[in-house]
C-alpha cells in the first residue's frame, strides 16, 4: 500500500514537473487555418513546452501582451508590432512566415474585380459599384491592411456609406459568415479562406497584387517589463519556430494541395527585405 | 436548414463515440457552472431572504439595483473581471487569468443578482403569511431566516437553477476571462462560438444541442433527487 502511495506520487510529481507552459497570443487568421494543430504537438514533443494559444485578434494580441498576460505574442501587423516593440513592451521582432490577403465575393462577381491590376484598382470597383463590402471592423492585422488598401485606393470608408460598407467588429470567421450571409466582397487571409467550411456561394476573386503581401512576426514579450514572464520558453519557443524543422513544417502545410504558409524566417533574425 | 439535422447527427456522433474532447470540455461547463451557481446560492439565498425580512433605510434602492442587476451584460462582467485578474491589474499576482477559477468567478458575479432576486420575492411573501407567526414565537432573526430559508426551498431550487440555465449557456464572459484555450479553459459555450466562427455549423450546432441536452439532464437530476412534484402540498 505505501509502495503504490509512493508510486503515485512519485507518478505525480514527475507529472508535474515534466510540462512547462507557457502563453501565446495568436491571430484567428493563424489558428483558423489549422497550422497551429500540426504545430503545437511538435512542440510539445520536441521542447516538452505545452503552449496555450489565445487565439484573438492583432489588437487584442498587442493588449494582452502590453499587460503582461501572455509571454509571447504571433501576429500580423507590421507597424502595431514595431510600436509594440518600440514602447518597451515586446523584445524585439522576428520574422516567422508570409501568406497573403485575397479579395473574395460572389461567385458571378457583379463588381468585376477578377479582371483588375491591382488590389487598389479592385476596391475601386467595389466602391463603385455600391456592391456590399464586410470589414473587419476590429482593429486586427487584417483590418489594419484592408484601411491600408483602401487609403492606397484613394477611397475614405471612414465617411462610406454603410448601405454597402458594413464594418462586422468580428473575427475573420465571423466575418466571413455574415460576407457568406449577405453575398458581399471581403478581404481575408487565403488560410482562414481556405479553411472556412461555409463558402456559401463566395470565391476567391483577386489575389497575387505584391500590396497583399501578409508578413506573421514573432514577438516576445520583455521581461524587464514583465518579470513574471515565461522568458525562457518563450525564447526556445522562437529558436524552435526558425529552426529547419519547423520551417519545413510551415511550409508543408497544405489544405487540397494549396500550400498555405511560406516559411522565411533568417537566421540571424534580420528580416529578408530589409 | 440541412445543416441542423447535420448538427443532430453529429452530436449523435459526439456522443455514442465518447469523444474525449467532448466529454472534457462537457465536464468543465459543468465544474465551471455547478461551482461557480453553488457559490451563488450561498451569497444570494441569505442576502435575498435579508433583504425581505430585513427593514433599513435604503432598502427599496437597494432592491431596486439587484433586481436591475439581474440583467448585467456578461462582456462587461468579463471585461471588468479581466482587469482585475489581469497581470496589470490589481490581483494580478495571483496568476488567475485564463483559467476555470477566473470563470468561475465571472460567472457568480453575473448570477449572484439573479438567484438573490428570486430568493428575495419568494421569502417576502412567505415572510407576509409567516410574520405574525414568528413574531409571536419570539423567534430570533437568525431562527427567522432559517425558517423562511427552509420553507422557501422550493422556490429557491427554482432561483438556483435559473442560476444555473443563465450561467450553463453563457459566452461573453467566460470567453474573456477563460481565453478559450484548449485543454484549460475551453467550455461548450466558447467551443460553439469557435466552431461557427470556423464556419463549421454542423458541429457546433452538435455541440449545442449537447449542451441544450445537458441542461435538461441537471434540471431534471435535481427535481428527482428534491422530489418535487410528489409531496402532497407541493
Amino acid at each position: 500500500m505505501r509502495r503504490l502511495f509512493a508510486a503515485l506520487l512519485l507518478a505525480w510529481t514527475a507529472s508535474a514537473a515534466t510540462a512547462d507552459e507557457m502563453r501565446l497570443a495568436v491571430t484567428t487568421s493563424f489558428h483558423n487555418s489549422g497550422l497551429s494543430d500540426i504545430l503545437l504537438p511538435e512542440i510539445a514533443a520536441d521542447l516538452n513546452l505545452e503552449v496555450h494559444l489565445l487565439v484573438v485578434g492583432t489588437g487584442q494580441a498587442i493588449r494582452l501582451g502590453q499587460a503582461g498576460d501572455v509571454d509571447a505574442i504571433l501576429v500580423h501587423s507590421r507597424a502595431a508590432e514595431e510600436a509594440f516593440v518600440a514602447e518597451g513592451y515586446g523584445l524585439h521582432r522576428r520574422e516567422i512566415m508570409y501568406n497573403d490577403f485575397v479579395l473574395i465575393g460572389p461567385a458571378e462577381d457583379p463588381a468585376g474585380i477578377a479582371e483588375v491590376a491591382d488590389a487598389a484598382q479592385a476596391l475601386t470597383r467595389i466602391a463603385s459599384s455600391g456592391q456590399p463590402f464586410v470589414s473587419r471592423g476590429d482593429d486586427s492585422g487584417t483590418h489594419q491592411r484592408e484601411l491600408a488598401l483602401w487609403a492606397l485606393a484613394d477611397i475614405d470608408v471612414e465617411a462610406a456609406d454603410p448601405s454597402w460598407y458594413r464594418a462586422a467588429g468580428a473575427g475573420m470567421g465571423a466575418t466571413l459568415n455574415t460576407a457568406a450571409g449577405m453575398q458581399a466582397y471581403a478581404l481575408s487571409d487565403r488560410a482562414s479562406w481556405l479553411n472556412f467550411a461555409n463558402k456559401a456561394g463566395l470565391a476567391m476573386l483577386f489575389h497575387g497584387d505584391p500590396a497583399l503581401f501578409n508578413q506573421y512576426a514573432y514577438v516576445p514579450v520583455n521581461p524587464e517589463k514583465h518579470p513574471h514572464v515565461n522568458a525562457a520558453a518563450a525564447r526556445a519557443l522562437e529558436a524552435w519556430l526558425v529552426s529547419d524543422k519547423a520551417q519545413d513544417l510551415i511550409g508543408g502545410y497544405a489544405i487540397g494541395g494549396e500550400t498555405l504558409f511560406v516559411p522565411n524566417a533568417t537566421a540571424d533574425g534580420t528580416p529578408k527585405d530589409g | 436548414m440541412v445543416e441542423i439535422w447535420q448538427g443532430l447527427q453529429s452530436a449523435f456522433w459526439l456522443i455514442a463515440t465518447l469523444d474525449a474532447d467532448l466529454v472534457e470540455i462537457t465536464l468543465r461547463s459543468l465544474q465551471v457552472t455547478l461551482t461557480a451557481v453553488l457559490i451563488a446560492c450561498a451569497l444570494g439565498m441569505p442576502l435575498g431572504t435579508f433583504l425581505a425580512i430585513q427593514r433599513f433605510r435604503y432598502r427599496r434602492p437597494v432592491i431596486a439595483v439587484l433586481n436591475a442587476l439581474m440583467g448585467l451584460p456578461p462582456v462587461v462582467v468579463g471585461l471588468i473581471v479581466y482587469l482585475f485578474l489581469s497581470r496589470s491589474g490589481p490581483f494580478g499576482a495571483l496568476n488567475l487569468l485564463f483559467t476555470p477559477t477566473a470563470m468561475i468567478i465571472a460567472q457568480i458575479i453575473i448570477v449572484t443578482p439573479l438567484v438573490a432576486s428570486i430568493a428575495h420575492q419568494a421569502v417576502r411573501e412567505l415572510w407576509s403569511d409567516y410574520h405574525d407567526l414568528l413574531l409571536s414565537l419570539n423567534a430570533t432573526k437568525r431562527q427567522r431566516m432559517l425558517t423562511l430559508l427552509f420553507d422557501a426551498r422550493r422556490a429557491l431550487l427554482t432561483a438556483a437553477l435559473a442560476g444555473f440555465g443563465r450561467a450553463i449557456g453563457e459566452v461573453g464572459a467566460v470567453m474573456i476571462v477563460g481565453g478559450n484555450i484548449d485543454h484549460v479553459s475551453r467550455i461548450l459555450t466558447t467551443a460553439i462560438a469557435l466552431e461557427t466562427s470556423k464556419g463549421n455549423f454542423a458541429l457546433a450546432l452538435g455541440l449545442g444541442f449537447i449542451l441544450i441536452g445537458l441542461a435538461i439532464a441537471v434540471n431534471v437530476a435535481i427535481h428527482a433527487l428534491s422530489r418535487t412534484e410528489r409531496e402532497s402540498i407541493w
